[in-house]
């Protein structure tokens, strides 16, 4: 089924853009090429990706452990430091790029992904992260957040959920819940929160993954998969603010009730939960149900099954929008797919100009037209 | 009854020399009326005329047929002498329905030729351009020398043969008008028998249908008894060399391509569409093979991120739009400000406020290049004087933000983006080497360390080894690019940023003197206006009145010797499109008791406007 859908798309793939590479998530090959084939990948340190400038999170904030997270992931990927670059908006999360010791860019509020869609299309040598908040992704920058995922540019945009504005101090987010209190709120938030997976789904993203801050080994895990993912990629981290919104995940994300309530999804595995493995979810009609296996007849047969390659979104958008306390919290991959990328077609396009026409003559192009000579 | 012979007309007609003629094509914005102006363009200037072109667009792509918001105008200067306006006033025009007569009329000089199309004239097109009566026949129109011809069915009769579906044959009769004034001009129906072949080349039924109405309408005004005269415009005496016409929009995207290809580095174009600054898009698209990447963002804020970010990355980062995607740019500008990238940002400007006028002209976003961003914020600021000048302006936009490491404006508008002129093709050779190094040496590297001379940082790019560095719009500290927060290192900075914009005037050739070098007064303009100001003083200058031009093609900085040229004359008159930007800023920094002449009908100035205004100080 799986290798039919490729080949189904290759094919389409070739009539369409017959010189675009198509990749699929092969990790290898995508490091090699970042690599240059270099036969024995760099060899780098967590140490190597640590600068010389003093972290100014909030002590306990989510922050320190997303940050830990990605550099301990990045001297793995074996990609030289040179060739990663990180862009982010305007936020507390968007100091990220101060502490990565590789190239970096802390843009104004929202458009990160915009200048990071410029430095991908100009150089897709590069592996390009974009770090946001849920104020900048989804309120000032929400246009370019939907636009860059649309696109398939290869982006792998890691996006810090604390569900409320951190740098600005205390005000409701897009993703606040409704009736929050706090600063901007006193009486509560009359605002709808937004959804970003469900965003991210419609936006047709090629990867979407959710993680949290307090879970560091998934975390890592996550942020692997984001890095070898070639498209445009969204990992949503729960990050807890604990300054301005202490114990947004409370409920859900303790040690002592996590498998309870939150679930963890597995590709091609039937969506079970629980420390003890009993609970699961069954679809009814398009409504997901939490049901215990062994009663009232439900087996494992009768789950939903997670398939993170699917072709159609909307499986996994049902899944996406399960929410505590009614449903397990899930985490995980939702949706990994591969299609042609946008900095790949460009290139194919100047690549198929030349080959037309020849590369760009000066003298002809200022020559062109109907010319006349006065003597 | 003897028959005349089609060679007793022929000898029968008269032939006149004129110096100058302007000529309105006017019709309904689906008449194809840009067609025939720009064909009888290249034409002209085929033959040796000097010409300069001024088309009007309706603001509505398909305003209702026959409506006076429908009517599109092209409107040329041809002439045996050196030319630098469209002209004030047309001498002929050619109204195609009632709308274009009513809506081009009052523009048209008393006496002048009027070529009305007689079948377009019922009850029903008249009612829509708000006709009482026919002024064709009630006699309103006797102080022209009135031409009625029924183009629309000479066109159908030509095709009689023709398997073409009526609709098509009917989209035929721009050529049956351009046929007729063709002949009317004494002007060879090569060129464009040429032209139709090429473009199309697929369909030659349409091509034939063209070129044989093109021929009916010529033989129409040949044979007939309604032309009696005839008139020859001379070759003008234009400076040898290789020429071709040439629109604003079109030299301006092929400067820049010219612009990054002589720095050695590959062109990023981010824009989002809008009047008039999208034909700069649709042609830098056509050019992937000189490694042009552009990119239709999904907004103007995106467009400048994404030309930021390949500026970043190492390429030309260049983004384009008009005067409302200027607005949405600001903050943006400002980033590339703080993080001193190279940056251009093409504002071909259009009449305001808001949405404004979107396909007129106006000079008014020179005071929102300058100024319009939070804090300090400085910019050079250059802008192209006449549609070929784009190409040349476009380089030296280029030169500066690469030299500097800075952004820098460029202000062409509607006019000049539309307008075309013939224009000189430079030899490759005389263009400047605008080479970049990148900072590849890791030894000594300070992302904020800067050149002694230009006070440019260095551009190291991301990809290089060794020198991975952070940016971005917090302030920084100077050498280190350190995000600092220092009293004494931001007054410090803000005022190094000035200093390297200042210090662009070391690339900026002094300002030229058209006329005196001193005397009672100087007219100073900047941008779109050269055409009419020079020619408005050439005028006054022949009838030996003491007055001298100046023309800045570079507003931010100012040309090293614009206060001296100043100071050297009694009154500066400075005539812009706009209330008085220039004016304002002149004075502020010269303390110059400056005249403002402003307009700001969404038209370029008329030179005989600009001789009265000029005569008023003389
Ligand atoms: C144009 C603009 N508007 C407003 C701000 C102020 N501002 C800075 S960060 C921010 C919200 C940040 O929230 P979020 O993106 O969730 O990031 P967090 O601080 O929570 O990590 C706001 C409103 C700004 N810097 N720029
Ligand atoms: S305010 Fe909140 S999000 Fe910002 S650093 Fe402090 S704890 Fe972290
Ligand atoms: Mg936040």
């Amino acid at each position: 089924m799986l290798s039919q859908r490729f080949l189904v798309g290759e094919c389409l793939l070739m009539t369409c853009f017959p010189k675009t590479r198509v990749y699929f998530n092969d990790e290898k090959r995508i490091m090699s090429e970042l690599t240059n084939g270099a036969a024995t990948p760099v060899k780098l340190t967590r140490k190597d990706f640590v600068t010389d400038q003093e972290v100014r999170w909030c002590p306990g904030c989510g922050d320190y452990s997303i940050l830990a997270a990605v550099q301990k992931v990045m001297p793995e990927l074996g990609i030289p430091k040179e060739k990663i670059v990180f862009i982010s908006g305007i936020g507390c999360s968007s100091r990220f790029p101060y502490y990565m010791n590789t190239y970096g860019f802390h843009t104004i509020h929202g458009r990160a992904p915009a200048l990071a869609t410029g430095v991908k299309a100009a150089n897709p040598d590069l592996q390009v992260w974009v770090i946001t908040g849920d104020g900048d992704s989804l309120s000032i920058g929400g246009n370019h957040f939907i636009h860059a995922l649309r696109r398939n540019i290869n982006l792998k945009i890691v996006l810090f959920n604390n569900r409320i504005y951190g740098l600005t101090k205390g005000q409701y987010s897009p993703t606040s819940e409704l009736g929050k209190k706090n600063k901007s709120a006193p009486m509560g938030t009359i605002d709808y929160p937004i959804n970003p997976l469900s965003l991210a789904f419609a936006a047709e993203a090629t990867f979407v993954g959710r993680s949290m801050d307090t879970d560091p080994k998934h975390l890592s895990t996550m942020v692997e998969k984001l890095a070898a993912h070639k498209g445009s990629g969204v990992l949503e981290v729960y990050q807890n603010c604990n300054i301005f919104n202490d114990g947004a995940f409370k409920g859900f994300n303790e040690r002592d009730v996590r498998d309870d309530r939150m679930l963890y999804l597995e590709h091609g595995k039937p969506l079970v939960f629980g420390k003890d493995k009993s609970k699961g979810i069954r679809l009814k009609g398009v409504t997901p149900e939490v049901v215990t296996i062994g009663e009232n007849g439900v087996t494992v047969d009768d789950l939903l099954v997670h398939d993170e390659n699917a072709p159609e979104p909307s499986l996994s958008y049902i899944i996406g929008r399960m929410e505590y306390p009614e449903y397990p919290v899930p985490m995980g991959i939702f949706r990994s797919v591969s299609k042609p990328t946008y900095e790949d077609m460009l290139t194919n396009q100047v690549e198929s100009a030349v080959a037309a026409k020849g590369a760009g003559s000066l003298e002809k192009l200022i020559n062109s037209g109907e010319t006349w000579t006065i003597n | 009854m003897s028959a005349t012979t089609l060679e007793d007309v022929i000898s029968s007609k008269q032939v006149e020399e004129l110096e100058t003629v302007t000529i309105r094509f006017a019709g309904d914005s689906g008449d194809g009326m840009q067609v025939t102006g720009g064909q009888f363009t290249s034409t002209s200037a085929i033959i040796g005329n000097d010409i300069s072109t001024l088309p009007d667009f309706p603001a509505e792509i398909r305003a209702p047929a026959g409506s006076l918001p429908g009517v599109s105008g092209y409107q040329l200067n041809f002439s045996s002498r050196d030319i630098r306006t469209p002209g004030d006033e047309p001498q002929v025009l050619v109204a195609m329905n009632p709308a274009a007569l009513k809506t081009n009329l009052p523009d048209l000089e008393p006496g002048g030729i009027l070529v009305v199309n007689t079948d377009e004239f019922n009850a029903n097109n008249l009612k829509k351009a708000g006709y009482a009566s026919n002024p064709i026949e009630d006699g309103s129109l006797t102080g022209y020398r009135l031409f009625k011809v029924p183009i629309t069915s000479n066109t159908l009769k030509a095709l009689e043969n023709s398997a073409l579906p009526f609709k098509q044959q009917d989209r035929c009769k721009n050529f049956y008008a351009l046929g007729l004034m063709y002949w009317l001009y004494d002007r060879p129906m090569e060129p464009t028998v040429k032209w139709v072949n090429d473009k199309f080349g697929s369909k030659p039924e349409v091509a034939d249908a063209n070129i044989q109405v093109m021929r009916a309408g010529f033989n129409y005004a040949d044979t007939t008894e309604l032309f009696t005269t005839h008139y020859k415009v001379g070759k003008a005496k234009i400076k040898p060399g290789k020429y071709r016409n040439i629109t604003g929009n079109e030299a301006t995207a092929i400067g820049f391509i010219a612009g990054a290809q002589l720095t050695g580095r590959p062109l990023f174009y981010g824009s989002y569409p809008i009047t008039p600054a999208s034909d700069i898009l649709h042609e830098l698209s056509k050019h992937k093979n000189f490694g042009v990447k552009t990119f239709q963002a999904e907004d103007e804020i995106a467009a400048i991120g994404s030309a930021i970010g390949a500026s970043f990355a190492g390429s030309i980062g260049l983004t384009g739009t008009s005067g409302p995607g200027v607005a949405l740019k600001s903050e943006a500008i400002g980033l590339a400000v703080m993080t001193e990238l190279p940056l251009v940002i093409i504002d071909v400007q259009r009449g305001g406020p808001s949405t404004g006028l979107p396909t007129k002209t106006e000079q008014a976003d020179l005071l929102q290049a300058m100024f319009g961003r939070n804090s300090d914020c400085p910019v050079g600021i250059v802008a192209p004087s006449t549609p070929g000048d784009c190409f040349e302006m476009a380089i030296e936009a280029v030169k500066l933000a690469t030299k500097y490491m800075a952004p820098v404006f460029y202000l062409s508008d509607g006019y000049i983006a539309n307008g075309s002129e013939p224009w000189e093709i430079p030899s490759i050779e005389s263009l400047p080497d605008l080479t970049v190094q990148f900072r590849t040496e890791t030894e000594g590297f300070f992302p904020y360390l800067r050149d002694e001379k230009t006070l440019a940082r260095p551009w190291a790019v991301p990809g290089t080894p060794g020198l991975e560095h952070r940016i971005g719009g917090i302030e920084k500290k100077h050498i280190t690019g350190n995000v600092n927060y220092e009293p004494d290192n931001h007054d410090f900075m803000v005022r190094l940023r000035a200093e390297k914009i200042q210090r662009m005037q070391q690339d900026i050739p002094d300002i030229e003197i058209f006329g005196d070098k001193t005397g009672k007064v100087l007219v100073l303009g900047w941008g779109s206006t050269y055409g009419a100001i020079t020619t408005a003083v050439e005028q006054l200058r022949d009838q030996g009145k003491s007055v001298s031009s100046a023309h800045l093609k570079y507003l931010n900085p100012f040309p090293k010797n614009l206060g001296e040229v100043l100071k050297s004359y009694e009154t500066v008159i400075i005539p812009e499109l706009n209330l008085g930007q220039l004016a304002m800023l002149i004075r502020a920094q010269f303390l110059v008791d400056a005249v403002s002449f402003s307009q700001v009908k969404g038209k370029p100035f008329k030179v005989s406007s600009l001789v009265n205004k000029i005569k008023e100080f003389l």
